[in-house]
C-alpha cells in the first residue's frame, strides 16, 4: 500500500469535520484547541503511518485546506527489478 | 511523515485566490469553486476567462476565482454574460448562480439564454433554498421541506412543485450540454469536476449553451451539521433531482 501523508492549513480549516467522515483509516481528528479564527481545526493523528494519500479528505474539504503527498518509490527498488538481481 | 520520496498529489489550484472564503463551515459552494478553479488551470484559460457573479451567498465569487469578473443584478447573469460573450467572442464566459438567482428571479434570463443557444457556460448551485437571505423557500425547495418561509413544510397544493431546471432546459434546441451532478461524496465530486470541465470545453468548441446543475448543501439554513447536510442531499434531494446527462448535443458527442 502506498504511503502518504497530508498537511492541514489551520488558517483555512473551518472545523466542518467532513474530512473526518471520509478518511478510510480514521486518522483525522478534531483538535481540542481553537484556531485564530475560533474553529477547532482538523488534525492528522497518524503515529503508525497509515495514510495512503488517497485524496478523499482533500476532495471533500470545502475550504481547500488539505495538501496531500504520496510516496513515489524510486524505480531501482521496485520488486520486479530487485527480484532479478 | 513527509520525506524526500513524497510528491505533492493534491495542491491548492492557481486559479483560486489565497484568501479564506466567507462561506459557512461545510458549505459546498467552496467545493464547486475549487472544481471550477482546477478546470480553468487544466484548460489554461485563466487569462481569457470572464466570470459573471450572481446575487446570493456566492456573490463574492469574484474575490475567490482569480479571473476577470463582472457582477450582475439578481438573476441577470445570463443576460450580462450574453452581452460580454457577443462583444468579446474569444473570451470564455461563465456564470455561477444559485437556485434563487437562476430559478426564481432569473428564470426568464436563463431560459432565453438557452433558447438562443448562447455560447455560455453556466454553473448552477442548487441548494434548494435562499441561503444568503436566511433560508427562505426557493422554487427548488423540496415538497414538505421546512424553510423559514414555509415553517410547516412546502405544500405543493399551495406553493406548487419544485422546478427541475436541467430537465426543463434540456428541451431547448439551443442547449448543447445539460447535466446534473452532486457534491455529497468524493466520487460524485470527481464526476462533477468532469462535467464542469466538459461544460467549459463545449464553449471552447463554440458548441452552444452548457449548464451543469450541482446539488449543493446549505447546512446553516437546513439546520443540520455539514455531514448530515450531505446525507440530506443523498437521501432527500437525489430522488427528486436525479443525477445524469440531460442533453448531449450532436456537436459535442465526441467531448463526453
Ligand atoms: C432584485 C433583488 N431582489 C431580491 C434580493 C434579495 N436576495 C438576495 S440573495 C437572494 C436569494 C439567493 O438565493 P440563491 O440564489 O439560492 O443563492 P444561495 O444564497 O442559496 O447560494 C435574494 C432573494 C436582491 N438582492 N435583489
Ligand atoms: S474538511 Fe477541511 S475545513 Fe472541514 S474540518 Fe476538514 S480540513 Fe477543516
Ligand atoms: S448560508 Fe448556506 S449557502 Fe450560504 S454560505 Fe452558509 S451554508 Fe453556504
Amino acid at each position: 500500500m502506498a504511503k502518504g501523508t497530508i498537511t492541514i492549513d489551520e488558517r483555512r480549516c473551518k472545523g466542518c469535520e467532513l474530512c473526518t467522515t471520509v478518511c478510510p483509516k480514521n486518522i483525522i481528528h478534531m483538535a481540542t484547541t481553537f484556531s485564530a479564527r475560533g474553529y477547532r481545526p482538523a488534525i492528522l493523528v497518524d503515529p503508525n503511518e497509515q495514510c495512503t494519500g488517497c485524496l478523499l479528505c482533500a476532495t471533500i474539504c470545502p475550504d481547500v485546506a488539505i495538501t496531500v503527498y504520496r510516496e513515489i518509490k524510486p524505480k531501482a527498488t521496485t520488486p520486479s527489478t530487485t527480484r532479478n538481481t | 511523515m513527509l520525506n524526500e520520496h513524497m510528491q505533492t498529489v493534491f495542491d491548492y489550484p492557481d486559479a483560486l485566490t489565497p484568501g479564506v472564503t466567507h462561506y459557512c463551515p461545510g458549505c459546498t459552494h467552496g467545493i464547486i469553486h475549487r472544481l471550477i478553479a482546477e478546470t480553468i488551470d487544466e484548460l489554461g484559460i485563466r487569462e481569457k476567462t470572464i466570470g459573471v457573479a450572481p446575487v446570493g451567498c456566492s456573490v463574492f465569487i469574484y474575490n475567490y476565482l482569480d479571473t476577470d469578473f463582472a457582477e450582475a443584478a439578481h438573476g441577470r447573469a445570463p443576460a450580462m454574460a450574453t452581452g460580454i460573450k457577443r462583444t468579446l467572442p474569444d473570451r470564455i464566459v461563465f456564470t455561477y448562480q444559485g437556485d434563487g438567482d437562476l430559478a426564481a428571479i432569473g428564470t426568464a434570463e436563463i431560459i432565453h439564454a438557452a433558447a438562443r443557444g448562447e455560447n455560455l457556460t453556466v454553473i448552477f448551485a442548487n441548494n434548494a433554498i435562499y441561503g444568503m437571505t436566511g433560508g427562505q423557500m426557493a422554487p427548488t425547495t423540496l415538497p414538505g421541506m421546512r424553510t423559514t418561509s414555509s415553517p410547516s413544510g412546502r405544500d405543493v397544493e399551495v406553493q406548487g412543485w419544485p422546478l427541475k431546471m436541467s430537465e426543463l432546459l434540456a428541451q431547448m434546441p439551443g442547449a448543447s450540454y445539460i447535466a446534473r451532478r452532486s457534491v455529497h461524496d468524493p466520487g460524485n465530486i470527481n464526476k462533477t469536476k468532469k462535467a464542469i470541465k466538459t461544460a467549459f470545453q463545449v464553449q471552447l468548441h463554440q458548441a452552444g449553451f452548457a449548464m451543469v446543475e450541482v446539488l449543493s448543501s446549505c447546512p446553516t439554513n437546513w439546520n443540520v451539521s455539514p455531514k448530515d447536510a450531505l446525507t440530506f442531499i443523498k437521501e432527500q434531494m437525489l430522488p427528486y433531482y436525479p443525477l445524469g446527462d440531460y442533453k448531449i448535443g450532436d456537436a459535442i458527442k465526441t467531448l463526453v
